[in-house]
Formats: structure tokens, sequence, C-alpha cells
């Protein structure tokens, strides 16, 4: 029933050497929320310095995967691992982009601040900062280009440009995992190839580990180096080549799916992979990984 | 005239209304990042009934406000993070506890000099001991409030990525609310339990309507906070007129000025978003946003 095809590519030469870390070891990993059971049997090793792709449709459970490895969710039976170690709540090598909320433009936050909450948000006592630190948060804003606004109140930005601060902000503290929930979401093509390039640019220089949530392959297409497909309670791990074909799909999802291949760009017919929230499982005409 | 700055009432109302008009300057901004308007109202509510109950039982009234606001602040900070939900139950217990109130001072008819001065506050009544007191229970609001403030922060503005950092989320709302139910204890002497609102919610707003620097934001709300109420008791003392006239009307004159006059536009995007995204803009169009 679980679909792990074999072999995926193997792991990226990490610029620091033989990537030894299993960083994420997930061991027949399952999970119900209530009676629902969103995922069961994950079984896989994630190695330093990979870039690897969840996609799957609405209530698929791919942000749950990710609260598990953020130690905020539990599993209902199964394991998994970062670095040898049960998730922790709070671990300090892990930077979260959370999905897109949009900032109420009344907010007396500055970008800056917004991006120092990524250092020391967790800290208690007086909000004094030393110098180390507010020139680590110039760094992690130049990293993204957004100093020249980052002493503007965020919710006045454009979402492109509060996007780029979420992504300082989880970079600040020097993660060697990223965690990206949907990263591109509520992006016009243009910032969204601007946030993959930050991330991109983050794991190949950093050998930073990055888990990338999203219903749409396309963008992430020149970076990624497996993809972690979960639907309908099944999963499949691989190379993009093996695992988003029409054979596997199809077997995913019990029905006939095709996946075309069109100016270097993949469009999967009769899947659904979430693209759409108004359109269901059971859409079989949709026309996904998209545009 | 002049001769009336030689009773010392009049001192002790001017240091009981400085330190009242900093605590509620200070933690007012807090009130609006986190929209809890409505529990700064409940809380006061309560501590009326509280007392209330002080005076039927003979104890002094501090205590009943003190010990009742304590009371409210864990039972809301208990209700989760569902706005609706939470309105519901502090509009309920807020009721309840008005009436709870009326019922001890109805039993205790004597009493109804207490019953004014505990619902419009009573400052040019206060003595010596009311102003320690006040120092006291404010010092401690405003202890409270460093050491829980940037993690505070952090959670009220993202609360995933806060929780995820390892901010104990649910902890620091409860913790707040007793924070905010010691700046209520302070606030009522000065304008009683009905006008609280007029001191812990609108000198915040009103600073945000001249700046949405954080810093800034906090030091105007304390300023707009400290004219109100030193203003409040200078005219009172001068006219004779009741102190919980005065202050509400000033604080509200200078949010309508603000609203007015000020510099924050409601409309986003016109203090900023223009520099990098205007260029962007040209660079590419918008279609195919992906989602």
């Amino acid at each position: 029933m679980n679909e792990a095809a074999a072999g995926g590519r193997p792991k990226p030469e990490a610029a620091g050497g033989p990537a030894r870390d299993r960083t994420i070891a997930a061991d027949g990993a399952t999970l119900a929320l209530g009676r629902r059971r969103l995922w069961e049997g994950l079984t896989f090793t994630v190695p330093r310095g990979e870039f690897l792709v969840v996609l799957g449709p609405n209530g698929a459970g791919k942000t749950s995967l990710l609260r598990v490895l953020l130690g905020l969710q539990r599993l209902t039976s199964g394991s998994v691992l970062i670095d040898g170690h049960s998730p922790r709540r709070g671990d300090a090598h892990i930077g979260y982009i959370a999905q897109y909320r949009a900032i109420d433009p009344d907010l007396p936050v500055l970008g800056r601040d917004l991006v120092g909450f990524g250092l020391d948000g967790h800290r208690w006592g007086p909000a004094l900062r030393s110098h180390a630190s507010a020139a680590r948060i110039d760094g992690a804003l130049d990293l993204v280009g957004a100093r020249s606004y980052a002493d503007a109140p965020v919710g006045r930005l454009s979402g492109g440009e509060q996007q780029r601060l979420r992504i300082a902000q989880a970079l600040v503290s020097g993660p060697a995992l990223l965690l990206c929930d949907e990263p591109l979401q509520s992006l016009d093509l243009y910032y969204q190839r601007v946030v993959v390039e930050q991330i991109a640019d983050w794991n190949r220089r950093r050998g930073a580990t990055v888990v990338f949530v999203t219903h749409d392959i396309n963008p992430v297409l020149p970076v990624v180096n497996r993809v972690l497909l979960l639907a309908r309670r099944r999963w499949a791990l691989g190379a993009v080549d093996e695992v988003l074909t029409a054979e596997t799909l199809s077997r995913l999802y019990d029905a006939p799916v095709d996946v075309l291949r069109h100016a270097g760009r993949l469009v999967i017919v009769g899947a659904d992979l979430g693209a759409h929230e108004h359109e269901t499982a059971l859409d079989g005409a949709g026309h996904h990984i998209h545009p | 005239m002049i001769s009336l700055w030689q009773y010392a009432f009049v001192h002790n109302a001017l240091i009981a209304g400085a330190i009242t008009a900093i605590v509620a300057g200070c933690v007012a901004p807090f009130v609006t990042l986190r929209n809890q308007g409505f529990a700064v109202h409940g809380l006061a509510e309560v501590s009326f009934a509280g007392a209330a109950g002080a005076v039927f039982l003979k104890l002094p009234v501090e205590l009943g406000v003190l010990g009742a606001s304590f009371i409210a602040a864990v039972g809301f900070g208990s209700l989760g993070v569902r706005l609706r939900e939470r309105d519901v139950a502090i509009g309920s217990v807020l009721a309840f506890s008005t009436g709870i109130g009326v019922l001890f001072l109805t039993l205790y008819r004597s009493y109804s000099t207490e019953a004014f001065s505990i619902l419009f506050g009573s400052i040019l009544a206060v003595g010596p001991d009311d102003v320690i007191r006040a120092l006291v229970v404010g010092a401690i609001a405003l202890g409270a409030l460093a050491v829980i403030g940037r993690p505070l922060r952090f959670a009220s503005i993202d609360p995933e990525v806060a929780d995820a950092r390892g901010v104990p989320v649910r902890l620091l709302s409860t913790l707040f609310l007793l924070v905010l139910a010691l700046a209520v204890t302070v606030t009522v002497q000065v304008i009683g339990v009905l006008l609280v609102l007029t001191l812990l919610i609108a000198p915040a707003g009103t600073a945000q309507r001249l700046t949405l620097h954080p810093v800034r934001v906090t030091l105007y709300s304390v300023l707009i906070a400290l004219g109100a109420t030193l203003g409040g008791i200078v005219c009172a003392v001068y006219t004779s007129w009741p102190v919980s006239f005065f202050v509400p009307a000033f604080s509200l004159g200078a949010y309508l000025t603000a609203r007015w006059l000020g510099p924050v536009q409601r409309d986003a995007r016109t203090v900023r978003g223009e520099t990098e995204d205007g260029a962007a803009g040209t660079a590419h169009s918008h279609a195919g946003s992906g989602s």
C-alpha cells in the first residue's frame, strides 16, 4: 500500500564533506487527528543538505508533518528523529517559515522586530539587544535584501516584502534545518522566484536541510532533490522523475493520472494536489501542479 | 484658587494619578496589540463584584478588587484563544459579576457611597496609604511587564512561530491577564470600574495614530495617559465637577484629534511599499499567482 519509490536520487554532496548525518529519520510514523488518519507508516531518512519538497492535497497532513518535526504534534505511532533526538519544541537549530497570514496594517511592529523575534523573541527579560545581536539581525535582513524596509511597520509592506522578512526571521538563528510551509502562497511569480532562490541559497551555501511544503512543484523544480508526496493516507518518496509519474500517481490515487511535461513545467491531470481550495479530491478534471 | 494646592489630598491625587497613568500607558499598547479591550472591561466588572463583596464582608476594598480580578484573570486565561468563544464567556461572566456586586451592595444598604466610588473612582479621596499601595501594585505590574514583554509581543504577533520557538503562548496569555488585573486594580481607584478603558485602551489607540514605531507608541501612550489624568484631576479640583468626567473627556479628545490630524493613515500602503515593489511591479506581471 505504501509506496516508497526505490532509491531516491542519492543525497547531495554537501559542501562540508560527506554528510554522514541523517537529519530526519522517520520510522513507521503514523498520525491521526481525531478519527481521521492523515498518513501511516512513513519511513524515510532525509540526509543533511537535502532539499525535500512535500506535495499533497489539502488535508493530507503536510502542515501536520512540519508540526511533528517542530515538536508541536505527537505521532499516533512510530517515531521521527531529528539528528537522533525526538523533536523538541523551541529547537534553535530549526528555522520555521509558517504559512502566510496577513498582518494588521496598524500593528506597531517594524520589520526589524519581526526578524529579531527569530533570534531572541523567546527570551524573557527586558528587550535590550547587544551589538552582536543587532548585527546578526542586519545580516539576516541583508541576506534577503530587506534592509531598505527594515524600519517600516510590517503590516504596511507588500506580501512579498513580508514573506522575505519571515525568511530572514527563520534564518537569523542560523538553522541547520529549515521548515517552510507554503512559503510561495499569495506571492506572484516574481516573488516566488526570489523566495525560492533565497531558500535554495541557504540550502546550498550552508548545507542546511530544507523541507519545503508546497502545492506547486514547478517553482522549486530546479532546486529540489526529492519529493515526498502525501495523498489519501498513502505516501511516495523519491526523485521527481520517480514520484511524479503517471504510474506512481495512478497507483496512489486509484485513478488514472497523467503527468505532462510542457516547457520545463510539470502538469498533472486527474489528481488533486491542493492547488485550489475550492476543488475537492474527487474533482477528476483538475489540472494540477499548476499553473 | 491657588490655595487648593496646599491641601494634601490634591498632592495625593496627583501622585496616585501619575502612577496610574504611567502603568496604564505602558500596559495599554499590549491591550490593543492583543485585542483584549473586552477582557479589560470584564476584569473591571469582576473587580466590582470583588469590591462590593469586600464592603459587605468589611474587608479592604482594594483586596476585593485585586482578589476578584486575579481569579477572573486565571479564568479568562483558561478560556483558550478562540475569539468568539472567549467573548461569549467573558460577556456572561461580566454580566453575572455585576449582578453579584449589585446584590452585595443591596444587602448592605448603608454603603451606596461606596458603590459610587467603586464605579466612578475616588481619586480625590486617596490617602498616603493608597498612594503607597498604588506605587507597589504599579511597580509589580511594570516589573512583570518588563520580564514578559518580549515573548508576549512575539506570541501576540506571530503565535504559530512563537509556539514553535518554545514560547509558552498559553502561559503568557494568563500572565498578561494577571498584569492587567494589577493595572485594573490601580486604575479603578482613579477612574472607577466603568471607565478603566479610558486609560487602558484609549492612550495606546491614540498613540498608534501618531506613530507605528513600537517604542514611541509606548512613550506617547504614557504621555497621553498622564495628560488626561493629571489634567482631569486639576480641572476637577478647580471646577468641582467629577474627575471621571474630565479624564475620559480628555482621553477621547486626544483620540479624536489624533484620528483627524494624525499622520498614520488608515489606508495601508500610503506610508511605504513603493520602493522595491514599484520597481519589481513594472518588471513582472501578476499573472498566475499560483493559488
